[in-house]
């Protein structure tokens, strides 16, 4: 199995700020970290090669900044990691992130498998998996737990509305993995020191890829943001209701029904 | 009244620059979603409001007996696409035949429901068209000095909003996050035109194959009048949140961790990986409250908390705070919610 494993380096969400005078996102001093989602993603390819054998492949969009990241996947058993890192590429939307992915995946050449976490954590928009699946013409199965191989298929189980489904398919294909489906393993620690010294990690710009800078990043975005707003926190009573667990309960039953 | 309606779409016919708007209508083994019919209505709204007209897209291996019931709740014309091979919803089988019909009637807006078919379809789509797709939006405008789409789409944990709208490409796209918009009420004196359409696939075009599927029609949380939300505090028991949220007639939901841990499906979870409660009411027991959280209960009308720690962050989000034990206080507020409905 030659698996191949997208991973998004996102902010840590609780420690975003939004700046109400300037209408940006405040970044400065904000941890990055994997997005757990991505982890879950590393995590289904890994045990799967434990079981069929082959190599993981981790590619990352981003700045320089992101190698450490990537070095970590490493760590966690990835044979080997591309950071696909030019100026061109920022401010991409997924139209032209998935591009950019999709293209250093075909770079990398022929595979059985990419996996993608469900969704980022900042964004959220769940777009990049199946715009990865499109540009590369392969199928895809989203929102999967459980993907096991049977006779050369993929089998994975699939969230859908008020339940699930068992969908199987062809390889190569694009399975974007449920956050929490699995429990992502912990660095090894001989691994890391390898990974955090000798490993080489190879980058990727845009003329490696052979993209056009209109094609990539801002200019290569379908979508643009007019406004940023912050939703008000909602004005809330905050009282805090005391007494015996009796006394407490008639209170609150109260609140109830006055609530129908 | 059919041939009034019918001239209306002849007249369609002759201006074919009239805003059309496209709305994807999800079936499940013949069940509608209702985020589908809830995008229905916001496009009627919006068609309403720029004189142009609603094209609902149904597709399935049998699915013309649900036409009626979507002309009825606002589309102006039902186009539906019927093959074995979309009997089961595959993204590129659905995205083959979908693609087709916009490229055949190059509509100006295409909303689809962020279910997660609905998103997987949706960013397919985006690709074959070269379009920009909005992401499950909260609110749909049209932008007064261009008449483009604007959509509200919620980042980061869902407390910060981007408003948005599509650069390039000849149509602009949407997914709309359930639960926000309201559905009509289907007017039996509103006929629209029903078409069926090709839908062109060969077995060689589906590569995926569903196996089998298990399916709960429960409500979803997002319409949920009154929740009963258990966190990690319950401690994995969920007989007494499970009692309470029957005492109060709603619906149990829990915190991502609970269903990390496979105690409760994921669609009941609670937050911004989750849904967005509107409810009336929300029995928040044992959360934290944290960032990712706190956006399910935004637009909830009472909250009221429960939790042993009095510094936590879910106190600043509720109207009624009680510092405690849920495991002394719930038997005698069931109690009390059983006695009095006596």
């Amino acid at each position: 199995m030659k698996s191949l494993v997208c991973m998004k380096v996102a902010p840590k969400v609780d420690q975003i700020k939004f700046d109400e005078v300037k209408k940006t996102i405040v970044r400065e001093g904000v941890e990055n970290e994997i997005n757990e989602a991505d982890k879950n993603a590393l995590e289904a390819a890994l045990s799967l090669k434990e079981t069929h054998g082959g190599t993981v492949t981790v590619i990352s969009m981003g700045p320089p900044s992101f190698e450490p990241y990537l070095r970590l996947a490493v760590s966690m058993g990835a044979d080997d990691a591309i950071l696909l890192s030019d100026r061109a590429f920022a401010a991409a939307d997924t139209f032209a992130t998935s591009r950019v992915l999709a293209q250093a995946i075909k770079k990398v050449g022929l595979f059985d498998l990419v996996f993608c976490g469900e969704a980022s954590s900042d964004g959220s928009t769940e777009q990049v998996p199946s715009s990865i699946a499109e540009w590369l013409g392969v199928p895809q199965i989203t929102y999967a737990n459980n993907i096991k191989i049977e006779d050369s298929k993929v089998v994975g189980r699939r969230v859908i509305t008020g339940g699930y489904e068992i969908i199987e398919s062809q390889l190569p294909v694009l399975v974007s993995v449920e956050l929490g489906a699995n429990t992502p393993r912990f660095p090894d620690f001989r691994r890391k020191r390898w990974a955090d010294k000798e490993f080489k990690l190879t980058v990727w710009n845009i003329q490696d890829l052979g993209l056009n800078p209109n094609d990539v990043g801002l200019l290569g975005s379908y979508t643009i943001v007019k406004e940023l707003k912050s939703l008000p926190a909602p004005a809330r009573k905050g009282e805090f209701v005391t007494g015996s667990p009796q006394e407490i309960a008639k209170k609150l039953a109260q609140v109830i029904k006055a609530s129908a | 009244m059919s041939q009034i309606l019918l001239q209306k779409e002849e007249g369609k016919e002759e201006n074919m620059n009239g805003h059309e708007i496209f709305v994807f209508i999800e079936q499940t083994d013949g069940t509608i979603e209702d985020v589908s019919l809830e995008v229905l209505g916001k496009a009627r709204e919006i068609a309403d409001k720029l004189g142009g007209s609603v094209t609902a897209v149904l597709f399935g291996e049998n699915v013309e007996s649900l036409t009626g019931e979507v002309a009825k709740s606002g589309a102006d014309l039902v186009l539906y696409g019927e093959s074995s091979l979309l009997k089961d919803y595959t993204t590129e089988a659905y995205a083959k035949v979908f693609e087709a019909q916009i490229r055949k009637r190059k509509p100006d807006v295409l909303l689809i429901g962020a279910t997660h078919n609905g998103a997987s379809l949706a960013a397919s789509l985006a690709i074959k068209l070269g379009s920009g797709l909005m992401a499950h939006v909260i609110d749909l405008e049209i932008e007064s000095d261009t008449g483009k789409l604007l959509g509200s789409v919620p980042g980061f944990g869902g407390s910060i909003v981007s408003v948005c709208k599509c650069s390039k490409g000849d149509i602009e796209m949407a997914t709309v996050r359930p639960g926000i918009f309201k559905q009509r009420e289907p007017s039996t004196s509103r006929i629209g035109v029903i078409q069926r359409i090709e839908a062109d696939l060969k077995p060689e075009d589906k590569k995926c194959k569903v196996l089998e599927r298990s399916v709960k029609r429960t409500e979803e949380l997002a319409r949920t009048e009154r929740v009963v939300v258990a966190g990690l505090g319950c401690r994995g028991e969920l007989s007494l949140p499970k009692e309470l949220a029957e005492d109060i007639g709603g619906s149990l939901g829990v915190s991502r961790p609970l269903a990390d841990k496979g105690l409760v499906p994921k669609d009941k979870v609670v937050g911004s990986t989750g849904s967005s409660l509107n409810a009336k009411l929300a029995i928040v027991l044992g959360v934290s409250g944290a960032a990712h959280f706190s956006s399910g209960i935004r637009d909830v009308k009472t909250v009221i908390a429960i939790n042993t720690d009095s510094n936590s962050q879910i106190f600043k989000l509720a109207d009624y705070c009680v510092k405690g034990d849920l495991f002394e206080i719930l038997p005698y507020l069931t109690a009390e919610l059983e006695s009095s409905s006596k």
